[in-house]
């Protein structure tokens, strides 16, 4: 006897069972990318803290890099990130802020703002190699610690006008009619009502990016990164060592990788630390930040 | 009144200082594509474009007579990035849905920086770990003398991709518009029947542009392929063989290459052909994903 209301028992048994495997699927889903990302950190951390000491991070190479330590690639990655944020940092807040302020609806802007979406997917690579061409030689920078963070730069510049939108998007619109209404000029507007509202937020959306860039390979190995050199660069014009170009030269150009497997490790361990430092703080002052603006607009 | 000029004239020397760094983005875009087309074009006053584009050697330093054939390479970055969307897009796509449809609020506000975090890896570390980890590891389970295939590479990529086809798929989903939502639960639709069938084909657009996205990024990484897939320059033909990417060719031989000579050229050719890909990929990508935001508004 299976009547109308067994048979819709069944059914809804049926359709709850499909949700209860669909569910756990999606779950699954999840805990993949979860165990991806546990063991790459596990991975690197377990077998990187043991190199890393005082000595790790402040002494040079030794014995054709088989000893010693990484400072020189330490120093040189944060040279040619400064150089970059010098670049993209004000250019894209001043992108951002024509995008956000000054730009009307239209297709000039619907064109920029696509050339930034593109700009973002353009490949590493290809960024590496318009800076050989631009900086190293059209301009002839050479291969020098200008070349690589111009060409870094670049590559962050979309980046830094995509987060300084974001932070220009939150200034209420109030402050900018308040400004307006007590007859300021548009710039003084932006100065005085919109930018000290704005900076803050700017800025962590920059150090996002500058541990981006400091993570790159591609865009330094032949604008400027160096093998090994036997002293600190000692201005722009000079090439420099890095922490990425460094860890893809003892995994995979060194004479004895086995040997040296455990810099390696080292230098990824403190590569990895580095940028996930930058993004927490930046992330952390965000988050702050996010909090004291909606306390004082309400 | 002349203060007042003066302060005109200071507003529009403002407006036109912003306006130039805003145009900026264009001009460096138009900037990199006229750059590797000015570089490369020399190539081929040796090499023919049919030569350069459907043959498989590229051999430049042969000393009988050296090639220039980017099909192999080609081929190769179609392989490794076909492989990561059959691992990233089922895994992303899913982790989107749990995160938008099933998980706690609070879940989600913990899993997003979570996932940034895998986003903010260096390559050169996701590549280190296949030559350490996930090397040895093919190499144990297909009895091979080493993992560096495109099968690593497929692996690598995957991971790489996973952050922005996650967080693009979850924006689409969290997009759709709630009468949907409502409309399917009250004809007695479950939570996973309304998921997928009225939710994820509403979002369908969303999702392939992420998707897209994903494969951009895919076929621009240089550092982990460079590090992982062995890069033999033979043709490919399955997963378990030593393949060389067309980034990684360039970064390969860039390096060594003596500067304004046919083969530095074609280097250039290669990095334009791979910049047009990555291009007409990701626009397409933004197209899909704007018409569809405008539609939603």
């Amino acid at each position: 006897m299976t009547g109308p209301l067994t048979r819709d028992r069944k059914s809804r048994g049926r359709k709850a069972l499909a949700q209860f495997a669909g569910f756990f699927i999606l779950r699954l889903c999840l805990a993949l990318v979860l165990a991806a990302l546990a063991v790459l950190l596990f991975d690197i951390i377990s077998k990187g803290a043991g190199s890393v000491s005082i000595e790790f991070l402040t002494k040079a190479p030794r014995r054709g890099m088989t000893e010693g330590g990484i400072f020189p690639a330490i120093v040189g990655t944060f040279q040619v990130a400064m150089v970059s944020a010098l670049l993209a940092v004000p250019l894209g807040m001043a992108a951002a802020v024509y995008l956000n302020e000054y730009a009307r609806k239209g297709v000039l802007t619907r064109i920029i703002r696509v050339a930034i979406r593109n700009l973002a997917g353009v490949p590493s690579i290809v960024y590496g190699l318009f800076g050989v061409i631009l900086f190293v030689n059209i301009l002839s920078f050479g291969t020098s610690i200008l070349s690589a963070g111009l060409t870094l730069g670049l590559m962050t510049l979309p980046w830094t006008i995509t987060a300084s939108e974001e932070a220009l998007k939150t200034v209420p619109a109030s402050y900018r009619e308040g400004a307006l209404a007590l007859g300021a000029t548009k710039w003084q507007m932006i100065r005085t009502n919109v930018l000290p509202y704005a900076i803050p937020g700017m800025l962590t959306g920059a150090v996002i990016g500058l541990a981006r860039a400091a993570g790159e390979t591609a865009p330094i190995m032949f604008t400027g990164a160096a093998f090994f050199l036997p002293h600190l660069p000692r201005s722009l014009g000079d090439q420099f060592m890095a922490l990425p170009y460094h860890l893809y030269i003892m995994s995979t150009q060194h004479h004895a990788i086995q040997q040296v497997r455990p810099l390696a490790y080292g230098t990824a361990l403190v590569l990895i630390g580095l940028v996930l430092l930058m993004n927490m703080s930046a992330v952390v002052v965000r988050y702050r930040l996010r909090r004291k603006q909606r306390w004082t607009r309400t | 009144m002349r203060r007042a000029k003066r302060a005109k004239l200071k507003e529009k020397a403002v407006s036109a200082l912003f306006f130039t760094a805003g145009i900026l983005a264009v001009i460096v875009l138009i900037g990199i594509f006229a750059l590797l087309l000015y570089t490369a074009i020399p190539a081929f006053k040796e090499i023919s474009v049919g030569e350069f584009l459907f043959r498989r050697n590229w051999d430049p330093t042969s000393p009988e007579k050296a090639e220039y054939g980017i099909l192999s390479m080609m081929m190769s970055t179609l392989l490794v990035t076909f492989g990561a969307l059959v691992i990233a897009v089922p895994i992303g796509v899913g982790t989107a849905a749990y995160l938008s449809d099933v998980a706690h609020p609070r879940v989600r506000e913990v899993m997003k920086p979570v996932i940034e975090i895998l986003a903010s890896v260096p390559s050169v570390v996701t590549g280190f770990l296949g030559i350490v980890l996930f090397g040895p590891l093919i190499a144990r389970l297909f009895g091979l003398p080493n993992g560096q295939n495109a099968l690593n590479g497929s692996l690598l990529l995957a991971i790489m991709a996973l952050p922005t086809i996650i967080s693009i798929s979850e924006d689409a989903l969290n997009a759709v518009p709630h009468s949907y939502t409502e409309a399917s639960l009250a004809l007695g639709g479950s939570r996973w029947q309304t998921l997928v069938k009225v939710r994820m084909p509403a979002a369908l657009s969303g999702i392939i542009a992420a998707c897209m996205l994903g494969m951009g990024r895919a076929i621009g990484e240089t550092m982990t392929v460079l590090m992982a897939t062995g890069n033999a320059r033979s043709f490919p033909h399955g997963f378990l063989d030593s393949v060389r990417t067309m980034t990684a060719n360039i970064a390969i031989e860039l390096g060594e290459v003596p500067y304004f000579t046919a083969h530095y050229y074609a280097l250039f050719a290669v990095g334009l052909v791979l910049f047009v890909m990555t291009f007409l990929v990701n626009l397409a990508a933004d197209i899909v994903l704007r018409r569809y935001q405008e539609k939603e508004r």
